[in-house]
């Protein structure tokens, strides 16, 4: 079996974030693996270990050259090697592109398998995994909140978990599974992971390697503005009329 | 004018709210079309539902398939109508379904995305709030046909009655949709309180509840209001998964948001913050939702959440 887990790099969570020109200014703040994607990296890690030897998981992502950090991250969680692919044309690409690079990728590779997170922490979009399966015509398999792999029929079962409700679908290979974040607890990586981790080949491509051609633009941001800051608001401490405080407060503000 | 798409959001079988609101946003840059998919002769009992909104038209679309394939169903039958009609714009509702379903059509018809608009104007410029709600966002598609996904209770629904004209269409199922087949659906019972993302008022409780939601049903039944809950109350089994507000939960904008016992991580503010107003009921003084909170109150929920609901109690006396 061959797995690929889709990783991206995202901005740490906490920082403070701007728009540059348009786009999220990338270059201010601290850099993290994307955490929704620990969950993929952990649940395909979990696949291969319940199925024995014989089997790989190739990281893939696409983003700025500091990329390779976050999926050295996801390297040392025991993937076995990463693909990724950056180029100045990419700044600033949307899902869209995002998943015409992913999907070039991922032909190349003859996967089985491709885990993805279910969202990237800074765009939020969601739609990268459900591209992906449109691009490569492959079974879409999406908020996975259970997988449960059997390589010898090459059928992959899993449980969506939406707002909705729960669905049990199941394909055959090859399929694109994203995961929801209660799936698994994503393991840290060991003192032996982190130094393996180092000596395991992250493969470094461009466009032109890849053999896709300049990126079309699909969507263009007409300004970003900051929002005025909210007021201060008010506090209180609870000596005894706090509940009633706060009625005063909506019944003041006609919310009863 | 020009047709522009809407697709209907149906959740019980039920009509909800932001087909209306899908409709308003889209009746400013055409005349609305609403597309209705349904099971095979359950079409005309949803489109007869379709009665409030700047509405024009409605199209049905009958098929077993998207019952049985879902989301690249959903996709196919739209992609191909949005190739044979040429409408001006598709707008959808900002569900994991709906961005998913949109996410596919942009491939498949080559056309620009934007997701979680909280608005559209007339030439199809979209607004989001991004980080957090403190940065607004002007965009347009530039390429294809504009798909933009819309956050349910974020515009106010122009609801006259409407009476559309009602036809329908058909599409044919590509290969590659038949991949994954849904084998058994349990969609999650809905409790007597509005739907969450719909709500104006949403009261949630978090790990300071310690388990017991009682005080916060109690107040939230008071006002109307839906019931939310941080990942550490679902998590710990307190309250359903599908509660959750937050990143990896339900992204929520009532017009007031009452957080008890949730100490304001960034995960849980990324559904919460672009409300209209917060109230906060927390015991530390030092808890990060304070910063936030338009009204905060330090003190055991215990204690002020039954005061509270005497309050509204006697105010409505
Ligand atoms: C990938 C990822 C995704 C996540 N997605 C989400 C998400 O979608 N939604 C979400 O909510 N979280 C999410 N989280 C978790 C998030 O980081 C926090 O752990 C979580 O929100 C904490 O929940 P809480 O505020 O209820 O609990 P805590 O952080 O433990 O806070 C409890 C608060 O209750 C107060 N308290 C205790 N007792 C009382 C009392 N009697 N009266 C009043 N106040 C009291 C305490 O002072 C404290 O501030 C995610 C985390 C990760 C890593
Ligand atoms: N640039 C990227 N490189 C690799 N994987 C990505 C990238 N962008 C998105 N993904 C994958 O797609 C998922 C959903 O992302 P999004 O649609 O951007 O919210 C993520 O959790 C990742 O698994």
């Amino acid at each position: 079996m061959k797995i690929a887990v889709c990783v991206k790099q995202v901005p740490d969570s906490w920082a403070e974030k701007k728009m540059v020109n348009g786009l999220l200014d990338r270059d201010g703040v601290d850099a993290v693996l994307n955490d929704l994607d620990e969950y993929a990296v952990e649940e395909a890690l979990r696949i291969l270990e319940a199925h024995g030897e014989g089997h790989s998981i190739t990281l893939i992502s696409m983003g700025p050259e500091r990329t390779t950090e976050a999926v050295r991250k996801a390297l040392s969680m025991g993937a076995d090697d990463a693909i990724v692919v950056t180029d100045p044309a990419l700044v600033g690409a949307d899902a869209l592109t995002t998943s015409q690079v992913l999907a070039t990728v991922i032909s190349e590779g003859k996967f089985d398998l491709v885990l993805c997170g279910t969202e990237s922490t800074d765009a939020r979009m969601s739609v990268v995994p459900a591209m992906l399966a449109q691009r490569l015509g492959w079974a879409q398999l999406t908020f996975a909140g259970s997988v449960v792999v059997d390589p010898t029929s090459s059928s992959v079962t899993i449980t969506r978990v939406t707002e909705a409700g729960v669905d049990t679908m199941k394909a055959q290979f090859p399929a694109v599974i994203s995961v929801i974040e209660k799936i698994n607890e994503p393991r840290y990586p060991s003192f032996k992971g982190i130094m393996a981790a180092k000596k395991k080949t992250i493969e470094v491509r461009t466009l032109a390697l890849l053999g896709v051609s300049a990126t079309q633009s699909w969507s263009a941001v007409k300004d970003a503005l900051p929002r005025p800051a909210k007021l201060a608001g008010i506090k209180v401490l609870d000596e005894g009329k706090g509940g009633a405080e706060l009625v005063n407060f909506l019944a003041e503000k006609k919310l009863i | 004018m020009s047709e522009i798409f809407v697709l209907a959001e149906f959740s019980d079988n039920k009509i909800s709210k932001t087909t209306a609101e899908l409709a308003t946003c889209a009746a400013r840059a055409g005349t609305v079309t609403v597309i209705v998919l349904a099971a095979p002769s359950a079409g005309a009992a949803m489109a007869s539902q379709v009665v409030v909104g700047p509405i024009a038209s409605v199209l049905i679309v009958e098929s077993d398939s998207f019952a049985r394939f879902g989301v690249p169903a959903a996709a196919d039958a739209i992609s191909q109508l949005v190739a044979t009609k040429k409408p001006v714009a598709i707008l959808i509702a900002s569900s994991a379904f709906g961005k998913e379903v949109a996410g596919r059509v942009a491939v498949a018809t080559e056309s620009g995305l934007i997701t979680d608009a909280v608005d559209v104007a007339a030439d199809l410029t979209a607004t989001q709030l991004v980080f957090g709600g403190s940065t607004t966002v002007h965009s347009q598609v530039t390429h294809g046909t504009p798909i933009i996904t819309v956050r349910p209770n974020s515009v106010n629904a122009d609801l006259s009655p409407c009476t559309p004209a009602v036809s329908n269409a058909e599409f044919v199922l590509s290969e590659s949709a038949q991949r994954a087949e849904i084998i058994s659906s349990a969609p999650f019972v809905k409790g007597g309180r509005p739907e969450l993302t719909e709500a104006q008022i949403v009261v949630s409780g978090g790990r300071g509840t310690n388990g017991d939601f009682a005080p916060v049903e109690t107040f939230a039944d008071l006002l109307g209001a839906a019931v939310g809950a941080s990942r550490a109350a679902t998590d710990a089994g307190w309250y359903p998964h599908s509660h959750q507000v937050g990143q990896t939960g339900k992204t929520v904008s009532p017009q007031l948001y009452v957080a008890c016992g949730i100490s304001g991580a960034i995960q849980h503010r990324a559904g919460m913050q672009t409300s209209k107003m917060i109230v906060v009921i927390n015991k530390d003084p030092e808890a990060p939702i304070f910063e936030i909170a338009d009204f905060g109150v330090v003190g055991d929920l215990f204690a002020v959440l039954p005061q509270a609901s005497e309050g509204v109690r006697a105010s409505k006396s």
